[in-house]
């Protein structure tokens, strides 16, 4: 039962999935890799930003450390997602299904997951994981295979996938919790900032990410204490 | 690309990526007890998902119009609290058909 609530949880997921590894697929193969070697960096990696950075980086001939380092950077906020995700495990994930699940614990499973009522378990985590990583793979091997069959249009659209799936996570606790709102308000600024400010363009992706998310939820921790539940009985669902 | 080439990029990277996910929910067992350490937790996946979308969502799609429409009809069903493929699927056809009429 828990299974397949998670795997339905996952489906939007894996959907959205589709149409970004549908692109990296494309993509790789247009930079001279095979379909194999590409669906391989998606089956190993299951991360988007990452794998994008990767494959430019080992289509000029960049030294390994080069390698480790981007993937450093661009990734690290999946250390404080997994930092976060550790404080709603219950009892049934132990080691090897922590070093396991660790593997799919990407952007949008930590979002699904942390917007949970309470604790998840194991076979919530494996059903919502799942049906992600299968799109993940198979829509790369589609865009490697096939890429140039669906019109621009449409893969274009497909792009903004993901982001509907965030602001539908967001906007409900968002609504439902001034706290959340203002620590929200907060991180969206300092990311424009980053953005948009020439002398802070130098920060990348990922590090834009963590600063935003370290200095909004430590002021938020600070000056707007959220009405903590225990056990997380009282957080608010994201989903219907 | 040369397979001992390729084996050796993909080995980095997806080594690099992993440790990165797996020390922390390996080594971190208990409850933390600090009030702040628990809020400051309790905050990051708004925060992480504020930072993720805005701005990057209005370059997501190669049209600003029509990431503007999918973000307008994403907020508005998001706010109503519909099921996210609900709100995922609304924004994609909201992209679509304004950059077929305005890009």
């Amino acid at each position: 039962m828990r299974y397949w609530k998670g795997f339905r949880d996952g489906i939007p997921i894996a959907l959205g999935y589709l149409s970004v590894s549908f692109a990296f697929g494309i993509q790789a193969v247009s930079l001279g890799l095979t379909p194999l070697q590409a669906v391989l960096i998606s089956l190993l990696n299951v991360t988007s930003a990452g794998q994008l950075a990767g494959l430019q980086l080992m289509t000029v001939g960049a030294g390994l450390p080069e390698m480790a380092l981007t993937q450093l950077t661009i990734n690290l906020r999946y250390a404080l997602m997994s930092i976060s995700l550790s404080q709603k495990l219950d009892e049934s994930m132990t080691t090897p299904h922590r070093l396991l699940l660790s593997f799919a614990n990407t952007d949008e499973v930590f979002a699904v997951a942390s917007s949970q009522k309470g604790k998840v378990g194991r076979a919530y985590l494996y059903g919502l994981t799942n049906g992600p990583v299968a799109g993940w793979v198979l829509g790369t091997a589609l865009g490697a295979l096939a890429g140039g069959l669906l019109p621009a249009s449409v893969t274009n659209a497909l792009g903004i996938a993901i982001y509907g799936m965030f602001i539908a996570i967001v906007l409900p606790p968002a609504r439902a919790m001034r706290e959340v709102r203002v620590v929200v308000l907060i991180s969206v600024v300092m990311s424009c900032m980053i953005t948009f400010l020439p002398f802070l363009s130098f920060i990348s992706d990922g590090f834009r990410i963590i600063i935003c998310a370290v200095v909004a939820s430590a002021l938020g921790a600070w000056l707007l204490p959220p009405p903590l539940p225990d056990e997380g009985s009282d957080e608010k669902e994201a989903l219907d | 690309m040369e397979w001992s080439k390729f084996w050796l990029y993909v080995l980095v990277m997806a080594g690099v990526t992993y440790l990165i996910r797996m020390l922390p929910l390996a080594a971190i067992r208990g409850k933390v007890k600090s009030r702040f350490v628990q809020a400051f937790l309790y905050y990051v996946p708004y925060a992480v998902l504020g930072a993720m979308t805005i701005p990057a969502v209005f370059s997501s799609t190669g049209s600003l119009p029509g990431a503007i429409a999918g973000v307008v009809a994403a907020a508005v069903l998001g706010w109503m609290g519909k099921g996210l493929l609900t709100v995922a699927a609304a924004a994609c056809v909201a992209a679509y058909v304004a950059a077929m009429f305005l890009h």
